[in-house]
């Protein structure tokens, strides 16, 4: 008896869903499964696209296909003048999503806010932990350092929330904007809990955002219908579908054949083939990112800048670029952070091409050998170590230095890379998480991050006095001349080898409009319209 | 008989210890940990790492941590996957029926064009065809199934348009998993048109992971065919003046099989080893693709546990075509 309802039910939601057919869907062929629909529990940028990008929205966001930050959920915040306080001024009338699972009885109130964050570090809440998944890290929450500088989140009102912070810490906003400062469903929350069943709060997502969750076959296709009740207006296309397909080669031939509309990262290689299609699109944009190579300063004669100049001289960068990154193209660095980023010194110039020059300093200094680090991975900032590594051993060879080639597997490598002790040259990259400047400066040379991301081992007390008066000061004019006397410092002191900002490409079918390219590596659907 | 089987059954338990050994410490003998493969480019503070060590257990010595994980797995517990947060059984079973289904498919086609071309190779031998087609099964033997997957994606789906380029059934079609067969949960639906297209994104995963198996039942076939059509009794069938037709098919080909039919169950590992890469470049969601994701992800729970699951399967079919052998040829029994 149970078999033959289980097998009715099925069969009217495939029935009530077969009508489907006939609306406008758009079909994203997506690289990798999501680990599961919780943005705060995840860490990839699939799993962010899946989850908090359609169906959560946060207190603020970035500016579709930008990194400025725009009203959310909240409509407006101040930020008291000793930089401590963020008071946040709720939209009011925000609908959580009503869908067979859930049915909100009231609208986003200052609890879900509280809760969204309370869950990420109180131990007390019973979403912290075990009770709710097992082997619950919050990477991203701890990553960005919220428990450091977070003191307390308190409900004011219904449609009032206040933050209180530790210490002033200016890139806190674009923090808020990030996947994890999705808002959730406390109701939706509470509704699990007493139904004993809180692990479905990261398979059947509710949340404020563009798209609801339909369905999810594992490791295969993710369904999303538009939001009815989306407090920024109904979204044009009615479904949405994630088609998974890791390979990049079929998802490059399905865009071709009209089996999905969207699809991201393409091989370098295929560049050319979808450039000659008419049928679609090849969009691209200078990713948030930068590849880069961290000389350990403090060995000598690498903790001279002279010779750390002298090396980075000797490189052919605009061969080692073009080899690199072929058809793909990339921008070759000017400064750590991406021309795209507010406070980018255009001033600012990287060590030219001087062999000569080169050679004179380095026999001087007596660097005869040097160790070259070099990774099996692909990243988007550097799709070939290996090549890198060889064609910077060539160049150094040209000028009297014999590099030797270190190989270690890519979790290996950065374990190894990261130590104090590690020798000479080692190749590694970023990709932005928020669009703010000190994620790329404080995260990755900040004296603090040694051991951890600072791969240079590099503390310089004028660059570190600089950032970390940026991070303290809330008025971007302020923080934009300091990052960029910041920039100044780390030209002339040069603790790395620049390489490039890569461009990151979608191919899209051109009956798509509205797709926008992010920086930020995620991709959006709100504002995207399909014509038949 | 039973004694056989008995004895068949003890003779896997050994294997099965060795496996959960080799399983735990394979995993563990790749570079890198599960840790640092969560955390990315971020990296972790020293005194993080300890404490996420401490969580997941990974602190204890490894005698500890293989002793708590064969007690898990005696109980049923295969673990919880540590990236989906999803128990590893419950993932597998949802998985599996689409890395079956794509392997029935897979065996069907070898089958269907090995058996008839070894029988008609061992007939002609010695013919252009039989030349050609051993030197055929040999290419398809060696050929790099990531390659040859791309190959007929780049040709059949690209360049003519035949068929889906991949994934399992067309997206316009949402059926809600009855057995997880998607070519019968259509025919459960009554949705002739869901069974058509997934039949039709059946066809060239199932000609690729076919391949392998496709070559080794043609050249099976024929050498058991040789081996039969030496034999007296089919001279003497002949001498009755028998049909070539009757000969083949009543006298030599049923006692030719036996050699085919076992063949065909130790294919099984081949096609479990083959849906790793096809199930990866043909977007289809099964465990092959499932142990590569976790593989990449340092998820060690998945890729042990998973592991042991496939091997399990791999075990039971064997004992399955041993005792189908003895049932057929009572002599192995004796033996």
């Amino acid at each position: 008896m149970k078999k033959t309802m289980t097998f009715a039910a099925a069969l009217l939601a495939a029935s009530v869903l077969g009508g489907m057919a006939n609306a406008k869907t758009l079909v994203y062929c997506s690289e990798a499964s999501p680990a599961n629909f919780d943005p705060g529990t995840t860490t990839g940028g699939n799993d962010f696209d899946a989850s908090s990008r359609t169906v959560y929205s946060r207190l603020v966001e970035f500016k579709h296909g930008g990194t400025e930050i725009e009203p959310g959920l909240a409509d407006k915040w101040e930020i008291s003048d000793d930089g401590l306080v963020y008071t946040f001024h709720l939209h009011p009338g925000v609908k959580f999503q009503t869908t067979d699972y859930f049915k909100p009885t009231r609208d986003l109130n200052a609890d879900d806010v509280v809760f969204s964050f309370d869950r990420q570090f109180n131990k007390q809440n019973p979403w912290n932990g075990e009770k709710y998944l097992p082997n619950l890290t919050w990477d991203y929450y701890t990553g960005m350092d919220m428990p450091k500088y977070v003191a307390k989140w308190e409900k004011v009102d219904d449609l009032t929330v206040k933050l209180t912070l530790t210490e002033p810490n200016a890139p806190m906003l674009a923090n808020l904007g990030m996947d994890f400062a999705s808002i959730v469903s406390k109701e939706y929350a509470d509704q699990l809990e007493k139904e004993g069943k809180m692990a479905d709060f990261s398979t059947k997502p509710i949340g404020t955002g563009p798209f609801q969750f339909v369905d999810y076959q594992l490791d295969s296709v993710i369904r999303y219908a538009a939001n009815p009740d989306y407090f920024k207006g109904k979204e044009k296309i009615d479904d949405l579908v994630f088609a998974i397909t890791p390979d990049a080669t079929a998802r490059i031939q399905k865009v071709l054949a009209g089996e999905c509309d969207v699809a991201p990262y393409p091989n370098p290689a295929d560049i050319a083939t979808i450039k000659a299609n008419k049928d679609v699109t090849l969009m691209d944009q200078a990713g948030l990112n930068i590849g880069y190579m961290s000389y350990n300063t403090t060995i000598p004669p690498l903790d001279k800048p002279e010779v750390r100049h002298a090396l980075n001289q000797a490189i052919d960068r605009e061969a080692l670029i073009k080899s690199l990154f072929q058809d793909a193209g990339a921008t070759p660095a000017q400064n750590l952070i991406p021309p795209t980023m507010w406070s980018w010194n255009k001033d600012v110039k990287f060590d030219s091409y001087d062999p000569e020059a080169a050679k004179k300093v380095l026999a001087d200094a007596g660097l005869k050998e040097i160790q070259l680090w070099a990774s099996d991975r692909v990243r988007p900032y550097n799709p070939n170590f290996q090549r890198a590594a060889e064609l910077i051993q060539a160049d150094w060879a040209k000028v009297g230095v014999k590099a030797e080639i270190v190989n270690y597997e890519w979790t290996k490598y950065r374990e190894e890379g990261k130590k104090k002790e590690r020798p000479g040259a080692f190749q590694i990259g970023w990709t932005g998480d928020n669009g703010d400047p000190d994620n790329f400066f404080a995260t990755l040379f900040a004296c603090s991050a040694i051991g951890v991301s600072n791969y240079s081992s590099w503390c310089d007390k004028d660059f570190e006095d600089l950032i970390q008066k940026a991070k303290k000061t809330s008025d971007q004019g302020e923080r934009t001349k300091l990052y960029e006397q910041a920039q100044e410092i780390f030209a002339k002191q040069a603790p790395a080898f620049l390489l490039a900002h890569s461009q990151v490409y979608a191919v899209v079918r051109n009956n798509v409009s509205g797709f926008k390219m992010d920086p930020l590596g995620i991709h959006r659907f709100d504002g995207v319209d399909k014509a038949e | 008989m039973l004694r056989y089987l008995l004895n068949k059954i003890a003779l896997l338990i050994p294997t099965l210890v060795g496996i959960t050994i080799c399983a735990f410490a394979f995993v563990r003998l790749l570079p890198g940990d599960p840790i640092l493969a969560m955390a990315g480019e971020h990296g972790v503070t020293p005194a993080r790492y300890e404490e996420l060590k401490e969580q997941f257990g990974y602190n204890l010595p490894v005698w500890e941590q293989y002793a708590r994980y064969v007690g898990e797995v005696a109980t049923g517990d295969f673990g919880v996957s540590i990236s989906s947060k999803r128990p590893v059984l419950q993932e597998f079973k949802t998985l599996f029926p689409a890395t079956l289904e794509l392997s029935f498919f897979a065996m069907i086609f070898a089958m269907a064009i090995g058996i008839p071309a070894g029988i008609f190779a061992a007939v002609k031998r010695g013919s252009w065809f039989d030349q050609s087609l051993m030197g055929t099964a040999l290419v398809g033997y060696s050929m790099p199934i990531f390659w040859w997957g791309l190959l007929l994606i780049i040709f059949f789906s690209g360049y003519l348009g035949w068929t889906p380029v991949s994934g399992r059934m067309g997206l316009q079609f949402f059926l809600k998993p009855i057995t997880g067969f998607m070519t019968i949960d259509s025919i459960l639906y009554g949705k002739w048109d869901a069974l058509r297209s997934a039949l039709s994104h059946l066809i060239l995963p199932a000609i690729v992971l076919g391949t392998i198996p496709l070559a080794v039942i043609a050249r099976q076939t024929r050498s058991a065919m040789l081996e039969v059509l030496g034999e007296d009794y089919v001279r003497t069938a002949r001498a009755k003046g028998l049909s070539a037709a009757r000969v083949i098919g009543a006298h030599a080909l049923r006692n030719a099989l036996i050699p085919v039919v076992t063949t065909i169950g130790l294919q099984v590992g081949t096609l479990l080893a083959g849906a790793i890469l096809t199930e990866t470049i043909f977007a289809w969601p099964g465990i092959g693709k499932w142990m590569v994701d976790s593989i990449f992800k340092r998820d060690y729970v998945v890729v042990q546990s998973g592991l042991l699951l496939i091997a399990l399967i791999v075990m039971a079919v064997n004992l399955i075509v041993d005792v189908l052998y003895a049932v057929i040829n009572p002599r192995i029994r004796a033996a």
